[in-house]
């Protein structure tokens, strides 16, 4: 008979594996349990009989299990009550963690998408732009349109395999920039120079990959298209307190800046790049004077 | 034929030229750096073609043809623009997707030649400049030309716009400019939620409202900041009220 009532519970158990009562139906528990009591001990009594025959014991168990029937039945409810109860709370419990668990899987793959798109935002009319000069060089300069070649293929390559978490050394992500000012300076011939510093501490400093790209292309894309006149875009490099920061800076005319300025799509993702690595949002500064536009952008090091 | 080639990067000039130079016809009279080049050298050489490029220093393509007032044919040679796409599969003699290949080149000259000279492009330009500066993407700032010197303003400088015969004044903080457009179209090209046409011949920027008086029967008056005070019809006064929220 306890082997009737391990079955029960474990019935019960089941049941609630694949159906879980809403707040509402708990009463439904309870009905379920007083049920199930109801309808094990008529079992017993069914299941024993046809072991005790003829017996005077076997007369004496059946007086004695008829006596006994409301005692064996409150302990049965109150078993499988128990079980019912735990197997309720177990699989809620279970389903609340698997919800949770779904909940912040979906998050960090939505992060990791946004993060993969707004490091994909290399501009189309850069692609573009750089096969039409090559396509140019190719008759006049043979050589020159091969080396070109090189250049944007090692870039494209360069962009193509960084991964989020990996972080490059500044060394790494400076020559990536230099690549891809190399074709610019190409296109724009002598309306175009750089000038790239960085201290020496900076040297073991990493960064997130692609993470300057943007703003070197927003310099570019305001200093050139800002001026008639030839334009020097200064990068730099420098410690400060345990953060690596770079300064971008570009000429710019405030006369007929186009409006908004500085708020261009291309800073609003790396502003956003920086608030879901980081959790921060002063990260990236900008400043005007003089004609001139600078971004100061922080990042924190890894201990 | 007399040709200019307005690009602003030398190796993009450096292939219409070569693929010109099968084109005896085609003289190639200068190449410029930017659009005040290219305002100039119409000015001056007065070309039948010139071969534009969409983004350039300081004023873009659209906005140089803007302000020229005889625009001759125009072949566009851009990298990618999708609205410019749109515009010039209707209307230009031709756009070139840069990079583009010799066959494509000779078929935008074929085009040219087949049009029979700047009459027919001269119309087609016009249509694709209305087309073109309709597209959401240009309505950040109006370029117009005072005293021989171009003036670039953006949008929220803009106190109203007032017709002015076949012209548009545009009243800003420092003084008004003429532009050679009509009111309908600065109502189309302009963000409806910032700018209301609150008359015939007034569209004003409801940023610099500063209140709404009552004026003989029907119509009314707005105050702006500067202290202009702009009619305001029934109907105006409708649209404004929804744009204002009340």
């Amino acid at each position: 008979m306890n082997l009737q009532l391990l079955a029960c519970c474990w019935m019960v158990s089941n049941i609630f594996r694949f159906y879980l009562p809403q707040k509402e139906l708990y009463w439904y528990i309870l009905f379920l349990s007083l049920f199930l009591s109801g309808l094990i001990l008529p079992g017993i009594r069914l299941t024993v009989k046809p072991f005790l025959t003829g017996d005077d014991n076997a007369e004496t168990y059946l007086a004695f299990l008829s006596k006994s029937y409301w005692v064996r039945f409150g302990v049965s409810f109150l078993l499988i009550g128990c079980m019912t109860i735990i197997s309720v709370l177990w699989y809620t419990l279970e389903e609340e963690q698997e919800n949770q668990k779904r909940k912040s899987d979906a998050e960090r793959l939505a992060k990791e998408a946004e993060l993969y798109k707004l490091r994909q935002q290399l501009q189309p009319h850069f692609l573009f732009n750089s096969l039409n000069s090559i396509s140019a060089l190719v008759g006049s300069q043979p050589a020159e349109a091969r080396k070109m070649i090189q250049q944007l293929s090692d870039f494209l390559r360069g962009t193509l395999k960084k991964e989020e978490q990996q972080w490059v050394k500044l060394e790494e992500e400076l020559q990536s920039l230099e690549l891809y000012l190399e074709i610019e300076k190409v296109r724009f011939g002598y309306r175009l120079t750089t000038d790239i510093e960085k201290e020496e501490a900076c040297n073991d400093m990493k960064l997130p990959p692609m993470l300057l790209q943007p703003i070197v292309e927003n310099a570019i894309k305001f200093g050139l298209y800002d001026t008639t006149d030839a334009v020097t875009i200064h990068i730099k490099a420098s410690v400060l307190n345990n953060h690596l920061q770079i300064m971008v800076q570009n000429p710019y005319d405030p006369e007929t800046s186009y409006p908004k300025q500085g708020t261009g799509f291309g800073l609003n993702s790396v502003k956003r790049r920086l608030y879901l690595l980081f959790a921060r949002n002063d990260l990236l500064e900008t400043k005007t004077e003089d004609h001139l536009f600078t971004i100061f952008i922080k990042i924190p090091q890894k201990k | 034929m007399k040709a200019i080639i307005i690009d602003d990067e030398p190796l993009a000039r450096s292939i219409v030229k070569e693929y010109l130079q099968n084109y005896p016809q085609i003289e190639l009279m200068k190449e410029c750096n930017d659009g005040f080049e290219g305002i100039k050298a119409i000015q001056q050489e007065s070309p039948d073609v010139i071969f534009l490029d969409v983004q350039m220093p300081k004023i873009n393509g659209f906005e140089m043809l803007e302000l020229v007032e005889q625009p001759p044919a125009v072949i566009f040679t851009t990298a990618f623009d999708e609205y410019a796409i749109k515009a010039f599969e209707s209307h230009a003699v031709d756009y070139l997707l840069k990079p583009f290949s010799k066959e494509r080149f000779d078929k935008a000259i074929q085009k040219l030649l087949d049009q029979g000279g700047a009459q027919v492009s001269k119309t087609n330009t016009k249509e694709l400049l209305e087309t073109v500066s309709q597209s959401p993407a240009q309505h950040l700032r109006v370029v117009v030309k005072t005293a021989g010197k171009i003036k670039i303003i953006p949008v929220e400088e803009i106190n109203y716009l007032e017709a002015a015969d076949d012209y548009v004044k545009i009243h800003t903080r420092e003084g008004s400019f003429l532009k050679n457009k009509t009111m309908s179209h600065f109502e189309q090209v302009l963000d409806s939620h910032q700018f209301v046409r609150t008359h015939r011949s007034y569209i004003l920027n409801i940023q610099q409202v500063t209140r709404i008086d009552p004026y003989e029967k029907d119509s009314h008056i707005a105050q702006l900041k500067s202290g202009a005070r702009i009619p305001v019809s029934k109907t105006g006064y409708v649209k404004l009220k929804s744009v204002l929220g009340l």
